[in-house]
């Protein structure tokens, strides 16, 4: 419980709920959308830099494991996703799919607040997290269209399509891009811009402050959506994150992840994409139903990690280590 | 002035659909268009974008036969499945050789 407060009680959390109240009470306030994608590419390049200097910290033994595991993360969770939709959930091959591809990728925002959350827990999680959460990020999206485009006889060719436009997205070259920049320039060079990109510092925090605000508007802009989409997708969006962040922090675990490491990889096990898989979704399988997969996995699975999910995840880690 | 009649497409699309429709539209024969941003509410409502009611107006000038090479390629290609509308306007147009 001292957990789940302290997490309810973080800026980020509460920002969040501040954006989703703005929503609720009708207000037409939200963040001007050229200083959210600012601060997004701001925070996401952040972490990039950051996630590169500490890679070139680590050993091959230490990342080797986690690494592996994090793959095997990206392949299992679409599937799984998959199979619950159409066999317990009954949803059409297009619509399984699609709701697959975005429970199968990463959300970047969901990860940046359980980074915050662990350090402020004193579970400082390993330095190549970033470098995971860029390996989570595509493959769950590419077997979920897969299976969509070759059940629905598509042609394959727009999936070439879809690869070029996930690995050449904003996220993809801010993270890895970040990452081979922070890899190159070193300790020595991160002295002088650590002030400003500084993942533990009060420029990132803040601008993730007012981020999650944002974030929060939007999801909270979905709400309105949820009558829509019927209680067996209401119940999937909190299960399932329940089910694949066990997994992965379990998996985590035994790859030799910290307590904090394992939380993280478990949260974004957890998380659905909502930024990256929606156009992607939607150009691949037009079929697929928007209101499903945008309003499960923003309005639904987001708001319930950041608040609920991630202490959670949490508090399983510590267990899996033997101390809680 | 001198004018030339033409017809005049315009397609307001879910912006998932912009580069689709632009490169379309070249391959058919148009000589270039214009895109705007746009925003509104239709049939459909939702969009897979992070902004709801998000929209792009694509409006292109073209010989009557190119116009309707267009409209039927979107009537079969996206009215099934995707949030578009279309409409022709006939336009009059100075300097008019070089729409066709």
């Amino acid at each position: 419980m001292e957990i789940l407060k302290a997490n309810l009680l973080s800026p980020i959390a509460l920002a969040f709920a501040l954006g989703i109240v703005t929503k609720l009470i009708k207000s037409e306030f939200s963040l001007p959308k050229e200083i959210y994608t600012g601060l997004s590419i701001f925070l996401l390049f952040s972490l990039g830099l950051k996630g590169g200097v500490e890679l070139g910290h680590a050993t091959f033994d230490s990342v080797a494991w986690p690494v592996v595991v994090t793959l095997a993360l990206g392949c299992v969770t679409p599937l799984t996703t998959y199979f619950v939709l159409r066999v317990v959930g009954k949803f059409s091959v297009s619509d399984a799919a699609g709701i697959a591809a975005h429970y199968g990728s990463v959300s970047a925002v969901t990860y940046i607040a359980a980074m915050t959350f662990v350090k402020s827990q004193n579970a400082e999680p390993e330095g190549f997290m970033p470098t995971l959460l860029t390996l989570l990020e595509s493959p769950g999206i590419h077997i979920a269209l897969a299976i969509g485009a070759i059940k629905t006889a598509q042609p394959g060719q727009s999936l070439k399509a879809v690869l070029h436009e996930v690995l050449t997205a904003r996220t993809m070259i801010l993270l890895v891009g970040g990452l081979l920049v922070g890899l190159a320039m070193g300790e020595k060079n991160w002295g002088s811009i650590e002030g400003f990109f500084d993942t533990k510092g009060p420029v990132f925090k803040g601008a993730l402050t007012l981020f999650l605000l944002e974030m929060g508007i939007v999801a909270g802009s979905r709400f309105g959506d949820l009558k829509k989409v019927g209680p067996f997708l209401l119940g999937f969006g909190v299960v399932m994150p329940v089910l694949h962040g066990a997994l992965g922090t379990w998996l985590g675990t035994l790859a030799g992840l910290s307590v904090g490491g394992a939380t993280v990889l478990g949260t974004m096990a957890a998380s659905a994409s909502y930024i990256a898989a929606p156009p992607a979704v939607r150009v691949t399988l037009p079929e697929a139903n928007p209101t499903y997969y945008l309003t499960s996995s923003l309005a639904i699975t987001f708001p319930f990690n950041i608040l609920f999910g991630i202490p959670l995840y949490f508090q399983i880690s510590q267990a899996l280590h033997g101390g809680g | 002035m001198d004018t030339v009649t033409l017809k005049m497409v315009t397609l307001v699309a879910e912006p998932v659909l912009e580069e689709k429709l632009t490169s379309k539209l070249l391959e058919l024969g148009a000589k270039g268009f214009t895109v705007t941003d746009s925003r509104g509410r239709g049939s459909r409502g939702i969009r897979a974008s992070e902004v709801p009611g998000e929209s792009v107006r694509i409006e292109v000038v073209v010989s009557a036969k190119v116009a309707d090479a267009i409209l039927e390629h979107v009537k079969q290609a996206f009215f099934p499945n995707y949030a578009v509308i279309a409409w022709v306007t006939t336009v009059d147009v100075v300097r008019g050789d070089k729409y066709v």
